[in-house]
């Protein structure tokens, strides 16, 4: 077969830089309403079947599952247990073990407040001209593209008694510091922080791309009309980018809810850190009551699909999930 | 002298900024270089007595399983990155460029899968997993880096829907079927949308905690191996810090060269 049109197609990407994406190619023709004759074909089929296999057996097979067992007894060995009906949802929410762990979410919850205004301002301050700004926004984002674990030891070592932190408060006449993860009143603000630390650069890149995409003319107008710095802030960047604030308040819901690495590596759970998923995944494998952990499964679910259907609500013609 | 205050501050702000970063981060470094009697002797600030002392690399490396975690990273993130790429761009190929019975229905799971929490699912992905005798195998996880990844599809619809449908009618008219018209037009054609998938999911995977953690207790990928020092090196900060230094350089590197790419590709694997 002859394919000649291919060739000359294929040198188009190479000299099309990945910033003029979809530039050039796009004007290269008006999409018609081409797409496909009538009539039953196969080929959508074939190249669909891996990946929806996959989704089915991988995402659909498991998530059908979890809500059978989540009505069972199973202990994860053998054959499925009994029928046990409602039993694993009241046992998980009049239980003050598993229900109790809700409440530190809320550690998390309030800290990705703070993690989204250090974003912020730290978005806004170096939209405006800024000496060094590719390196402090470096700088800023890194920690996010830091493997959990690291980030981990990173801590534990920082928080050590006489460690790193200590040191550096004893510098401010701080003699007697506590024990940032060793005291159960101090443990989850000790970890909620470095949740800050960590993620605050996700945060911070996604506001500061949403203020460039504002066009810069704006800035220019303002100016000239004698615009301060405040005022462009409150009238240009803040309306711009309000939307992608708006959904991150949103998400950071289901974000609490779901956090699990930071906890489990520093602390694994002790002291009162146990989260939701840290308590699911312990009833699951370490108790070994399936049943019960698939009933906090769903309802997490639940949950996580509820606060989704609020955002949609909230901000119906955005296509914007962050996952 | 007012015009200089607000400017003062930004700049105090973003060093303080850099300095809450950088130093946790700097400490590590200098204790990864101490030895044990140094460490045990010397506060957390003070710099080691020999900047080339790599003994606790050599012990972190050797006894400490890295080199296991590195292959299997490298390994299964390859065959990962690779299958991903050949499902994702084929899945979006399908959607985009065919109309077909129960597309909607195709995207629709999709939509609705990257919503579920993909860590407590492993409640029952699990069970599946070991009644498919995967249970401590490498293609378990490969399977499940494969089949989990909903993000890459949508990067590569997206960008599809911008490649004209005249390209893939030019070659028709040309006598190519549907997997030339694949391989040979839109596949080249998808190459920033590639490397894209690329970042976000080869950091996804590199960083990946829990899935080895469940699934391959017998050997280490790289964060499971970096994990596993809890134990046997509990109370040898100083070779806990040199595999903590070894597991961010690559990132560390990756991040200096790509730094673009990744910024890039970041903002549109979260903001779809």
């Amino acid at each position: 077969m002859t394919v000649s049109p291919t060739d000359s197609h294929q040198a188009q990407p190479e000299a099309a830089t990945p910033a003029s994406l979809a530039g050039p190619r796009a004007k290269a023709s008006k999409p018609g309403p081409n797409r496909k004759k009538p009539g039953f074909s196969l080929t959508p089929y074939l190249f669909l079947a891996l990946g929806v296999g996959l989704l089915l057996l991988l995402t659909y097979v498991p998530a059908v599952n979890m809500i059978w067992y989540s009505f069972t007894d199973w202990n994860g060995l053998g054959p499925v247990g009994d029928w046990v009906g409602f039993e694993n949802y009241q046992e998980v929410f009049t239980n003050p073990r598993i229900f109790g762990v809700f409440g530190v979410s809320i550690y998390y919850f309030a800290a990705s407040f703070v993690q989204m205004a250090l974003a912020l301002y730290f978005a806004v301050i170096l939209s405006f001209n800024t000496r060094f700004s590719n390196f402090f926004r470096g700088v800023i984002f890194f920690p996010y593209l830091i493997n959990g674990v690291a980030i981990g030891f990173v801590f534990l070592y920082l928080f050590q008694p006489d460690g790193t932190l200590d040191t550096v408060l004893s510098w401010f006449g701080v003699t007697e510091p506590p024990q940032w993860l060793g005291d159960a009143s101090i443990a989850n603000y000790s970890l909620a922080t470095t949740s800050v630390w960590r993620y605050t650069g996700l945060n911070f890149i996604l506001f500061l791309g949403a203020i460039q995409s504002i066009p810069a003319e704006l800035y220019e107008a303002a100016k000239i009309d004698g615009a301060g710095p405040w005022h462009q802030f409150r009238y240009i960047i803040f309306p711009g980018i309000r939307r992608i604030i708006g959904l991150s308040f949103i998400l950071a819901i289901s974000g609490a809810l779901s956090v699990f690495e930071i906890p489990f590596i520093m602390t694994g759970g002790a002291n009162g850190t146990a989260t939701f998923v840290i308590q699911t995944l312990q009833t699951a494998f370490t108790y070994r009551s399936v049943g019960l952990a698939s009933a906090m499964a769903v309802i997490l679910l639940i949950i996580v699909l509820l606060v989704t259907w609020v955002q949609r609500k909230v901000f119906p013609d955005e296509k914007v999930d962050l996952s | 002298m007012k015009k200089l205050a607000p400017t003062t501050l930004k700049y105090l702000s973003l060093v303080a900024a850099a300095v809450a970063v950088l130093l946790p981060l700097s400490v590590v470094l200098l204790a990864s270089f101490k030895s044990s009697s140094e460490y045990a002797s010397t506060g957390p600030l003070t710099s080691p007595q020999n900047w080339l002392n790599f003994d606790n690399f050599a012990t972190a490396f050797e006894q400490g399983g890295m080199v296991e975690g590195f292959i299997n990273t490298t390994v299964i993130l390859a065959i990962s990155l690779a299958g991903t790429i050949l499902i994702g761009t084929m899945t979006a190929y399908a959607i985009d460029r065919f109309n077909f019975r129960g597309k909607k229905l195709v995207m629709g799971l999709f939509l609705v899968a990257s919503l579920i929490p993909s860590v407590t699912s492993q409640v029952a992905t699990f069970q599946l997993i070991s009644s498919m005798g995967l249970f401590n195998t490498r293609s378990a996880l490969v399977l499940l880096f494969l089949g989990t990844d909903i993000i890459a599809i949508f990067i590569f619809l997206q960008f599809m829907a911008s490649i004209p449908t005249s390209l893939d009618e030019a070659a028709r008219l040309d006598g190519a079927n549907y997997w030339t018209i694949y391989w040979k037009i839109i596949l080249p054609l998808l190459k920033p949308a590639i490397a894209t998938v690329i970042i976000i999911k080869g950091i996804a995977i590199y960083n990946e905690f829990y899935l080895p953690f469940l699934y391959l207790p017998s050997e280490g990928m790289i964060s499971t191996s970096l994990f596993n020092f809890k134990g046997p090196f509990g109370a040898q900060w100083e070779v806990i810090s040199a595999g903590t230094i070894l597991v961010i350089l690559p990132t560390l590197i990756a991040f200096i060269f790509l730094q673009r790419w990744i910024y890039r590709g970041l903002v549109a694997g979260a903001v779809k």
